[in-house]
């Protein structure tokens, strides 16, 4: 056990290596109960619009949109999946981030919108793979889109099913309430265990959301770092109207961004680790925000941020593995692109 | 393996007569998560004891390996290389990592395997 964020969380349950590879192949059962969820209830969508990057007047209800919070500076101050219910908005955030999440939320409420903290009462399971679907104790997952949302029964107990996740891999995420989560859980795993369905810990989770190169905030992006030189671009409609941090985005965006996050292949064994330095002919060019040994690939992954002039696909760098320097080539990101429908995907880089 | 000894950074030696293997312990193992990678050294180097010898390289982070005893290696664990998870899987058999000639005496600080219990625990913690 870890603790991640205040929580304390099972790096693995059995091994990490049986877990990603079900994931990938099956699918794997994570508790994602640690993220944050807030509930933004009445009239909130002026309000959410002047938080976040990405264009919620876009969102129909039952539809949900991968996010950015950011700072008055453009620096990120969390991503976050936004929902757009039947009565109001609720959004889902990073555990570590929560209560200053909230903070900035409250803080920049209008008088009399409330912004209420679910965390608690509500548990946040996630069941992701590409045999998801069909082993999912669910009823007209077919018809749900990627990023929709839709009130239904798992197991029996009332829930709420997303199409979303954090691997790459299709699947969903299920809100149900905390006290019968257990339940649902324990369904899942007996329904989806002779199939090869494993709970998964954070390892898993890591490994997967790295090959998908789904950033994660605190290592790939935090307040200092810029949607663009995140490669988050994309989830940035500076055509919608003003929101917190534009200014600063147009700045970055007319003159170009200085730094990127670029996808790097090691040789085996060669694990770079979060905080390595990254060096090009020479020189220091950036350094490592996350780094894993994929099971899957059979290689060791990272991301890092460089210098946005430096690198392209296919150079090799070096990167300071256990003291030395250990050569890694310069690769298209994704490193892997699993069975998620990819249409409103954030995996795009 | 009564005369299994163990140190304070988590390997074992068992000991043969003039000849010793050595690994990682079961707590070590499960301390690292699955294990994906060793540096290991070549047959025919000496190693004095508590040297260090080599890297043990998983998920979660790179630990030093280092020698029980003093001696002349004799063998290394070659499946290792292709299997690095023999060490998570078994490893107080398959996963030996290194065999030694023994040169002098043991360190009088290896620890029984009670009192090696004690030292896991309280790391533990």
């Amino acid at each position: 056990m870890v603790d991640f964020g205040g929580w304390e969380m099972p790096q693995q349950y059995t091994s990490i290596r049986d877990e990603h590879l079900a994931v990938r192949n099956v699918a794997g059962l994570f508790d994602v109960s640690h993220m944050g969820r807030f509930r933004v209830a009445g009239d909130s969508l002026e309000f959410l619009q002047h938080l976040v990057t990405n264009d919620l007047s876009q969102l129909g209800p039952g539809q949900a949109q991968y996010n950015l919070l950011l700072n008055e500076e453009g620096g990120i101050v969390d991503d976050l999946v936004v929902y757009h219910g039947e009565e109001g908005f609720f959004v889902v955030v990073n555990a570590s981030n929560r209560e200053k999440d909230l903070g900035w939320f409250r803080e920049h409420a209008p008088s009399g919108l409330e912004v209420e903290d679910r965390t608690f009462e509500l548990a946040l399971i996630a069941f992701q793979g590409p045999r998801a679907q069909e082993l999912l104790p669910a009823e007209g997952l077919d018809g749900l889109a990627y990023f929709g949302f839709r009130r239904g029964g798992v197991a029996g107990v009332r829930a709420l099913i997303s199409r979303t996740g954090y691997t790459g891999e299709d699947g969903f995420e299920v809100f149900v309430n905390s006290d019968r989560v257990v339940e649902v859980w324990d369904a899942i795993l007996a329904r989806g265990k002779d199939a090869g369905v494993l709970p998964a810990g954070l390892g898993a989770r890591d490994a997967t959301r790295l090959e998908a190169a789904l950033r994660l905030w605190g290592n790939d992006m935090d307040e200092t770092v810029n949607p663009y030189e995140a490669g988050l671009g994309w989830t940035v409609k500076l055509d919608k109207g003003d929101f917190i941090g534009r200014g600063a985005l147009v700045k970055v965006k007319a003159e170009g961004p200085r730094r990127k996050l670029v996808g790097l292949k090691l040789e085996p064994g060669s694990i770079a680790r979060h905080g390595a330095a990254v060096s090009s002919g020479g020189k220091k060019a950036g350094v490592i925000t996350s780094g894993t040994h994929s099971f899957f690939l059979g290689y060791p992954i990272a991301l890092a941020m460089v210098e946005a002039a430096s690198l392209r696909v296919g150079d090799t760098v070096g990167v300071e593995v256990r003291g030395r320097e250990a050569p890694a080539e310069v690769v298209k990101l994704p490193f892997y692109r699993g069975s998620a429908h990819s249409a409103a995907a954030p995996t795009r880089s | 393996m009564a005369d299994r000894r163990y140190t304070k950074t988590h390997e074992w030696v068992a000991v043969d007569g003039k000849h010793a293997t050595i690994g990682i312990t079961d707590f070590a193992q499960s301390q690292l998560g699955d294990v994906v990678f060793l540096e290991l050294p070549s047959t025919g180097r000496k190693l004095a004891a508590r040297e260090s010898f080599g890297v043990v390289e998983s998920v979660k982070a790179a630990s030093d390996l280092y020698s029980p005893v003093a001696g002349r290696i004799t063998a290394v664990n070659e499946k290792l290389a292709a299997k690095p998870e023999l060490i998570n899987s078994d490893p107080y058999g398959e996963g030996w990592i290194l065999k030694l000639d023994l040169d002098g005496d043991l360190p009088p600080d290896l620890l029984d395997e009670a009192a090696y219990k004690k030292v896991a625990e309280e790391s533990s913690h």
